[in-house]
C-alpha cells in the first residue's frame, strides 16, 4: 500500500494484516518511521490510500468511520471549550447523536466519563488550566463518548513525563476493562504495548510490514506491579530484539 | 482591580494626558504664539464649550456615519473573509483584486462617490466602509488559514463535513483575528468618515473643521481635533471591550502560559 502522491508517493505498508476480536486491546510497535502512523490513519480513514485497499470488518475504506473513536499524541483539544465541551463535540458531529444534540441532554453522560478517568471537578476547566496528563484523559474521553466500535490511539501518552503515562496507563487499562472497548494502539513504548495489549503486533521498518504477532499471556487485571516481573521483561525483551539492531 | 494596578491603568494615563495640556498651554502662553496658529488649550475648551450646540449635532452625524459604515464592513468583511478562507482557489483570484483596490487611497474615490450619491451621509458612510473592511477580510482569512490541521483531524476523524469544520474549528479558531481586526477596522472607518466630510458633505466634524479653517477660526478646528481624539478613543475602548468579552479564551491562555 503506497501513500501520498506521484513521484512522491512512499511505499509505506506492506500486506498489513491485523486481526482485532470485539473487546480486544492490541498494540502495534515498531521503529520510527514504520509506518505505524500511516496505518492508523489509513483505518480511520483519515487518509485514502494512494494504491492498494484497505478493509475494515470486510468493508473498503474509503472515507473516515463512523464507528472510530480517535486520540493523537497531542490532545488536541480546542482550546475556546471547557473539557466538557470538548468531550461533547462529537456527539454534535456524529449521528444519531446529532440530530437530538444538546448540552443539557448529554452533559450528564460526558461529566460521567470524564469522572471515570478521575476528572471530577475539573469539567469546567479550559485546556489551558489542566495538566498534561488530565488534557489526555480528556482527550480519550472525546474519544470514547460516541460508543466508538473501535478506539484508535495513536501515541497518546507520547508527550507526557514517565510517572503521568504509567498513571495513564492505569486509567486507560480500567476504562477499558469497564467498557469492554476494542483499542488499537499504536506506540513506540513495548513496556506501555505489553502491560496494555492482549496482543502485540511488531512492525519492520519502512515498508511497514508485521514481523511477530506475540500475545501477551499475563493474565487481567494488571497491577502496575507486573511490569517489574520476570514474564514481563521476557516479553518486553523479546520484542525488543525484533526492533532493529543498535 | 488593586490599589497597583489602578495607579497603572487609571491615573499614570490621566496625568500624562493634563500634563501634556499644561505643556501646551504654558508653550503657547511664553511664547506668545498667535491664535490664528496654534491657540492654547484655554482657548480650544472655551471654543468647545462655546459652540457646543453645532459641535454636538456635528459630531453625532460623524459618530453614526462611521459606524454604519463599520458595521457594513463587518458584515462584508466576515462574509468575504470566510468565503476567501474557505477556498484556496477563491483566496488566490481575489487576493491580488483587495490588495490592488486597497492600495487607492480612498480620499480620491469619494468625489466618485460624491457624483452618485450626491452630498450628504451616504459617500461617508461608503468612504468609512472602503476603507475599513480590508483588515478584516484579511484577519480572517489568516485566521482561517493557520487554524491546525490537527484540530481539524479530530473532526474529519468523526466524519465532519467541511461545513461542520468550519463551524465547529475555523469559525471558533479565527475569533481572535476578527476582533483583533475590529479594533483597527473601526480606526479606520473613523478616518474615513471624517476625510469623506472634509472633501465634501453638509454635515459632519469635518465639514465643520472646514468651515471654520475657511473663517480664521481656528480654536474652533482645534475643538474639533480635540473632539475626534475623544470620539476615537471611545470607538476604540468599545470595540476592545467587545473583544475582551468574546475572545477571553486566547488572551487568559496566554496570560497563563
Amino acid at each position: 500500500m503506497a501513500y501520498g502522491r506521484g513521484s512522491a508517493a512512499v511505499r509505506a505498508l506492506e500486506h498489513v494484516s491485523l486481526q482485532i476480536a470485539r473487546g480486544e486491546f492490541i498494540a502495534v510497535v515498531g521503529p520510527s518511521g514504520c509506518g505505524k502512523s500511516s496505518l492508523m490513519r489509513l483505518i480511520s480513514g483519515l487518509h485514502p490510500p494512494a494504491s492498494g485497499d484497505l478493509r475494515v470488518e470486510g468493508k473498503p475504506v474509503s472515507g473516515p468511520l463512523k464507528s472510530v473513536g480517535m486520540a493523537f499524541q497531542n490532545s488536541n483539544l480546542l482550546p475556546w471549550r471547557t473539557a466538557l465541551e470538548n468531550v461533547l463535540l462529537p456527539l454534535e458531529i456524529v449521528q444519531p447523536y446529532r440530530s437530538d444534540f444538546s448540552k443539557q441532554k448529554y452533559a450528564g453522560k460526558a461529566k460521567a466519563l470524564l469522572e471515570s478517568v478521575g476528572l471530577q471537578g475539573f469539567t469546567e476547566k479550559h485546556p489551558w488550566e489542566l495538566s498534561g496528563g488530565m488534557q489526555q484523559r480528556t482527550s480519550i474521553c472525546r474519544a470514547l463518548i460516541h460508543e466508538p466500535e473501535i478506539l484508535l490511539l495513536d501515541e497518546p501518552f507520547g508527550a507526557l513525563d514517565a510517572f503521568t503515562r504509567e498513571e495513564l496507563w492505569a486509567a486507560l487499562r480500567d476504562l477499558q476493562a469497564a467498557r469492554k472497548v476494542t483499542v488499537m494502539l499504536v506506540t513506540h513504548d513495548l513496556r506501555e504495548a505489553v502491560f496494555l495489549a492482549d496482543t502485540v503486533y511488531v512492525m519492520s521498518s519502512r515498508p511497514g510490514r508485521i514481523v511477530r504477532r506475540c500475545p501477551v499471556a499475563i493474565p487481567r487485571p494488571r497491577d502496575l506491579e507486573v511490569t517489574y516481573t520476570q514474564a514481563f521483561q521476557d516479553i518486553v525483551h523479546e520484542l525488543r530484539s525484533l526492533i532493529g539492531k543498535h | 482591580m488593586d490599589r497597583r494596578e489602578f495607579s497603572i491603568r487609571v491615573v499614570s494615563p490621566l496625568l500624562f494626558t493634563i500634563a501634556l495640556f499644561v505643556v501646551w498651554e504654558i508653550v503657547c502662553k511664553a511664547l506668545d504664539v498667535p491664535l490664528t496658529i496654534l491657540p492654547a488649550p484655554s482657548d480650544v475648551f472655551g471654543a468647545l464649550w462655546q459652540y457646543r450646540k453645532p459641535i454636538w449635532d456635528n459630531s453625532f452625524v460623524t459618530l453614526w456615519t462611521t459606524l454604519a459604515g463599520f458595521l457594513i464592513a463587518t458584515l462584508f468583511g466576515l462574509a468575504l473573509g470566510i468565503a476567501v478562507g474557505w477556498h484556496r482557489a477563491l483566496y488566490a483570484g481575489i487576493y491580488p483584486v483587495l490588495i490592488g483596490f486597497n492600495s487607492i487611497p480612498k480620499v480620491a474615490v469619494v468625489p466618485v462617490l460624491i457624483l452618485w450619491f450626491g452630498l450628504g451621509e451616504i459617500p461617508a458612510v461608503l468612504t468609512a466602509f472602503l476603507i475599513s473592511f480590508f483588515p478584516i477580510v484579511v484577519n480572517v482569512a489568516t485566521g482561517l488559514a493557520t487554524t491546525e490541521p490537527e484540530l481539524e483531524d479530530v473532526l474529519r476523524a468523526l466524519g465532519a463535513s467541511k461545513l461542520d469544520i468550519m463551524r465547529k474549528v475555523g469559525i471558533p479558531r479565527s475569533l481572535p483575528y476578527f476582533f483583533g481586526s475590529l479594533k483597527v477596522a473601526i480606526t479606520l472607518a473613523f478616518v474615513g468618515a471624517v476625510v469623506s466630510e472634509t472633501v465634501g458633505a453638509n454635515k459632519g466634524i469635518g465639514k465643520l473643521m472646514l468651515d471654520a479653517q475657511a473663517a480664521f477660526q481656528v480654536p474652533i478646528v482645534f475643538a474639533g481635533l480635540i473632539v475626534l481624539a475623544v470620539l476615537g478613543i471611545l470607538l476604540y475602548a468599545a470595540t476592545a471591550a467587545i473583544e475582551a468579552r468574546f475572545t477571553g479564551w486566547a488572551f487568559r491562555g496566554q496570560a497563563n502560559r
